[in-house]
């Protein structure tokens, strides 16, 4: 019964959606505000990837929303999965062969050197604060698969998440006073094509790689810990 | 063959939401429904981009500095699905921490069962 | 270039349907890995780089990760 009602009202769906869409034309420019983004978004801003600039920077209250957002999941992950635990402190863990440590061991700051690459130079390349916390996040994945007794320490996980968070609220509470506006660019946007243009855009982007990486790799840390 | 052409992305994003939307609906396996919610995310984020596609048109960043910006993707959908996929990854953490719970209280994770007991 | 999508879609949606049809759990995970590895490809070819890049770290390596050990802490096989 539960099926059939389910098969029924997929169909209406399906039906409705499949209409609307033969009639938005494919490949045409639909909008004005992104073709003033790409004619002004170098000249206002000093970053040369305009994605970047959108981001961070024409939609920065966004961004600090969205980082808001996965603050307060990494909050209901650790709260959810810790009620009436007890952490087992004497677990033996078959230790993995040697090849397996000793590559996870050579590949755990190579891996961290590209994350930070790439959230370092998120306003000259493709890349930014999001892509370069997940491979950061990543590395940590790695070391919990082949080294596994090898556990991060979950309060620094959560004193760099809590200090990144604040450099992006406090960068944008010093744009507001200086200027009026919260989140204003406010320093000197330099040489396009530079590491250090783009005013404020490589700070919020070097905090905002911080936040996610220990984020995710707390996130991680909790759903992998043994309980009784 | 220019129907092909023209909408054979929106086919394929179309396909994802419907295929997630079916897992939900049918489905009885909690695990099941939460990666049925997966691709129904991964759905319509490819539709978000695939709407702001322009015909041979380029990445939106001067790699050179004398690249023209005579045609150019549209930059402000692209933005809006970066911040799409990484609430989707905080939205499955918290659901499948949540499952976990659930599995824990009741034994199972069929949703028909876990209607007839009560707390 | 655009039979190169056509036949990553196709892919896609018969990954796709794969993990709605499996009743092995981690089976059904790696069909979804490979719904958001293809999808990573199609970002590419759509000329947006970053969304790219985030949906392959994101979506391919993290979400597969924590799909693996909440199906280690609970069943395996679907009833």
């Amino acid at each position: 019964m539960r099926k059939i009602i389910g098969l029924i009202l997929l169909i209406i769906i399906a039906v409705g959606l499949g209409l609307a869409l033969v009639r938005i034309p494919f490949g045409t420019s639909k909008s004005r505000l992104g073709e003033y983004y790409i004619r002004e978004g170098r000249k206002e801003t000093g970053a040369t990837n305009i994605v970047t600039s959108v981001v961070v920077n024409y939609r920065g209250f966004d961004t600090l929303g969205e980082v808001t957002i996965l603050f307060t999941a990494a909050l209901g992950v650790g709260a959810v999965l810790s009620i009436g635990r007890k952490r087992k402190n004497n677990i033996k863990h078959q230790p993995a062969s040697l090849i397996l440590r000793t590559g996870c061991r050579f590949l755990f700051p190579l891996i961290l050197l590209v994350g930070a690459y790439i959230f370092i130079h998120g306003h000259l390349t493709p890349g930014g604060g999001f892509q370069g916390g997940a491979v950061v996040a990543s590395a940590f994945l790695l070391i919990y698969l082949g080294c596994r007794e090898i556990r991060i320490s979950e309060k620094g996980t959560k004193a760099v998440e809590s200090l990144a968070g604040l450099v992006f609220v406090a960068v944008g509470l010093v744009g507001l006073a200086v200027s009026g506006y919260f989140l204003f660019n406010f320093l000197p946007k330099g040489i396009s094509g530079r590491l250090f243009s783009a005013g404020v855009i490589p700070v919020i982007y070097i905090a905002i790689g911080f936040k996610v990486g220990s984020e995710l790799a707390g996130i991680i840390d909790a759903l992998v810990e043994e309980t009784e | 063959m220019s129907f092909l052409h023209n909408y054979i992305y929106y086919f394929g994003a179309f396909g994802l939401i419907f295929i997630g939307l079916y897992i939900i609906l049918v489905k009885r396996n909690l695990i099941k429904i939460i990666i049925g919610l997966s691709i129904l995310e991964t759905g319509v984020n490819l539709f978000l981009v695939s709407i702001g596609y322009i015909s041979s048109g380029t990445a939106p960043i001067f790699s050179r500095p004398e690249v023209e910006a005579a045609r150019m993707v549209d930059p402000v959908p692209q933005a809006l699905v970066l911040t799409a996929i990484v609430i989707g990854v905080a939205v499955l953490a918290l659901a499948l921490s949540l499952t976990i719970r659930v599995y824990r209280h009741f034994g199972t994770l069929n949703l028909r069962k876990i209607k007839e007991q009560r707390w | 270039m655009i039979w190169l999508a056509t036949v990553l879609i196709c892919l896609m949606l018969v990954a796709a349907i794969t993990a709605a049809i499996f009743k092995d759990l981690l089976s059904a995970v790696i069909a979804s890995c490979l719904v958001s590895l293809i999808a990573a490809i199609l970002f590419y070819l759509l000329q947006a780089p970053d969304v790219a890049m985030a949906e392959a770290a994101i979506g391919a390596a993290l979400v597969t990760a924590i799909f693996v050990i909440a199906i280690i802490r609970t069943r395996r096989y679907e009833e």
